[in-house]
């Protein structure tokens, strides 16, 4: 056996066998009456109901243009862009966790790493929809591919950070589906073996693939997982920093900064394990799933939004040094202007969000509190909103010519499209929760294996994995 | 002589043992591919490691043909840029040159990415043989659990030193839960 690893026992909790764990994970999507009933059909008709304002947002937008949006000279890249940020940066602790994490062999990711991969799958869904809508006309976004000059006569300009952005994008959602549905295939023949009905048995057996366990398959497959999650992980970095680019390759104060990409990844991986623990909480709950995503995965979770909250909190003092160190007029200007101008207020909003309310997460009694470690989340979602609000819009709105000086605002129609693309996301997450596994089942088996081997035979747990549940 | 009637028995698509862990399943692989066993496969519901080096095999294909769909996307994607911005439509912005590479880097290697993860799981699904709906082994006893919490080990008739009686009665020496026949569909 592995050395073992003292971690590993707390990772699971409770008296489990093979079998039980299948009908924790499996059976909640077998067996529909396994669902929290209200529970679920709350959020999911608040999500279909914003769904229906999004739908509508964009539907006004399509047959208007973008002047229903805020956005004007000098503002030209309002809530557009600040949500497309937004809702990227969110995806990528999906990202980090599945891939990253596995990796560095951090064994507890198993847990909710299939969560969190669905979540990055949804969020970059959200996050096309504005630079897609931001073009004004969607209906010719082929434009942005290399199509060719028989239809266009002409090719993207390679060199521009907005047309890196269009690959990075594309690369990545295609990238983060294809690792997710791999790592589904074997859970899905789970599913088909374990289904009783007639249509969940076929449809599983659909997609599982006629996937059969065998160790050659199993060999191929280890191969192909890791490689992946190799891939993933420069890919990851890569998509924020190349979001960032857009900004820091343009010659605007407060845009044009080195620091812009690790600022950014820092930025994405505390928004989007903010957004991972305000769906784990009380999902865990309502799904009595408190054994296999534990206190300990809690704890981490709220650990690394620390961490890189620190990251983040860094980089808003180096904005700060740099503005005022480097001597140029432009900078100190545009500093002093987000602190104290018009938009003062969100300036100072967001370092309370995200600098100050997470420092109380060095306590571990609060970190094991669920309902504030909750609101800390909102806080940083919050926070991370304003951060590119501020980053957006205080750049823009007081450039070079004090005669092109503004103000800019959302208007309804901003807000109701941000708003339905939460709904959009809300809706396509209690899907999945409900229709299929949404904790990897074969890999938390896997690390049940690797503790029953760990551990003294006479323990009660390897004792009841031994005699198994069947017969 | 009823033996060598049922060596022939066509339908007979391998001797299966039901193991009840991961362990059991290891030690049995190990045995079987002593004994001499070629053609002999191991399911679990989850990859249990070393079994499949066990079993004498040691494949890296997939690692390779990664390689080579990612080497393959840095081409395409770097190629793509070269042609468009210096071939068929140069295009001078303020004098920079046409072919900037360091501004080609992103692009380049978003495709190298994205043309590895299509060959790591086109490659692994092509290399095992999936999608395959049916398979013999699906009629296995009780082989529903191979996705749940049981381990099991077959030995094919395909196999040259396959023979039911003896193979039979060696899979009963490896402390098997139960074993069983397996067989084609009736069909075939």
């Amino acid at each position: 056996m592995a050395p073992k690893n003292p971690l590993e026992e707390t990772f699971i909790e409770g008296e489990q066998s093979y079998a039980s764990l299948d009908r924790a994970i499996g059976d909640i999507v077998l067996d529909q009456k396994r669902q929290p009933g209200l529970k679920w059909w709350v959020p999911f008709a608040i999500g279909f109901t914003l769904l229906q304002v999004m739908m509508l947002a964009l539907t006004v937008l399509v047959f208007t243009g973008t002047g229903i949006w805020g956005i004007n000279n000098p503002v030209g890249w309002g809530f557009a862009i600040i949500n497309f940020v937004w809702w990227i940066g969110i995806g990528h602790a999906g990202t980090l966790i599945s891939a990253i994490l596995l990796l560095f062999r951090q064994q507890w990711r198993n847990s909710i790493n299939r969560f969190a991969e669905a979540m990055t799958i949804f969020a970059v869904m959200c996050a096309g929809i504005f630079p897609l809508m931001h073009t004004g006309r969607p209906w010719v976004a082929y434009w942005l591919m290399p199509i060719g000059p028989d239809t266009l006569r002409m090719w993207p300009q390679f060199r521009s950070p907005l047309v890196w952005d269009v690959f990075a994008v594309s690369t990545y959602f295609t990238v983060s589906a294809l690792f997710w549905f791999i790592g589904m295939i074997p859970d899905f023949a789970t599913l088909r073996d374990r289904a009783t009905k007639v249509f969940p048995k076929v449809a599983f057996g659909i997609v599982s693939m006629g996937w059969r366990g065998a160790s050659r398959h199993w060999h191929r497959y280890e191969q192909a997982y890791l490689i992946l999650a190799g891939l993933s992980t420069p890919l990851v970095l890569s998509v924020h920093s190349i979001v960032s680019l857009d900004f820091a390759v343009s010659l605007i104060p407060g845009w044009h900064a080195t620091i812009f990409p690790p600022y950014f990844v820092a930025g994405a991986v505390y928004a989007g394990f903010a957004m991972v623990l305000t769906f784990a909480i009380p999902v865990r709950k309502w799904y009595a799933l408190e054994h296999v995503i534990t206190m300990k995965h809690i704890e981490w979770m709220a650990k690394i939004m620390l961490a890189t909250g620190l990251f983040v909190f860094y980089g808003y003092l180096t904005e700060v040094f740099f503005a005022f160190y480097s001597g140029v007029e432009w900078e100190r200007f545009m500093m002093m202007n987000r602190m104290t101008g018009p938009y003062w207020w969100a300036y100072w909003t967001l370092i309370f969000c995200n600098g100050l309310v997470p420092q109380i997460l060095w306590s571990k009694k609060i970190r094991q509190n669920t309902a504030i470690l909750f609101v800390v989340c909102m806080f940083v979602s919050i926070g991370m909103w304003l951060e590119r609000f501020v980053i957006v819009v205080t750049s823009l709105h007081r450039d070079f010519l004090p005669s092109s000086w503004g103000m800019y605002f959302g208007t309804v129609w901003d807000w109701g499209l941000y708003l339905g693309t939460i709904g959009f996301f809300t809706f396509l997450m209690f899907l999945f929760m409900r229709f299929l596994p949404m904790i990897n089942i074969f890999e938390v088996k896997e690390l049940f294996s690797r503790m029953i081997g760990a551990k003294p035979a006479s323990s009660p747990a390897v004792a009841k994995a031994e005699v198994g549940a069947h017969e | 002589m009823s033996e060598a009637t049922m060596t022939h028995d066509s339908k007979v698509y391998g001797y299966l043992a039901e193991f009840e862990s991961a362990d059991g399943l290891l030690a049995a692989a190990k045995a079987t591919h002593a004994e001499g066993y070629a053609k002999v496969e191991a399911y679990s519901p989850f990859p249990v490691h070393g079994v499949s080096e066990a079993l004498g095999f040691h494949e890296a294909k997939v690692p390779w043909l990664i390689f080579v769909s990612g080497v393959a996307g840095a081409m395409a994607g770097i190629g793509l840029q070269w042609w468009t911005g210096s071939v068929d439509y140069p295009m001078n912005v303020g004098g920079r040159p046409n072919f900037a590479w360091p501004q080609f880097i992103p692009v380049t290697f978003e495709c190298t990415v994205l043309f590895a993860a299509f060959g790591a799981v086109l490659g692994m699904l092509a290399l095992n043989g999936l999608p395959r709906p049916n398979h013999p082994i699906f009629n296995g006893k009780r082989f529903e659990l191979a996705s749940q919490d049981r381990f099991f080990l077959c030995i094919e008739s395909e196999d040259p030193k396959f023979e039911p009686t003896a193979t039979r009665r060696f899979l009963e020496t490896l402390n098997a839960h139960a074993v069983s026949e397996v067989r084609h569909d009736d069909e075939d």
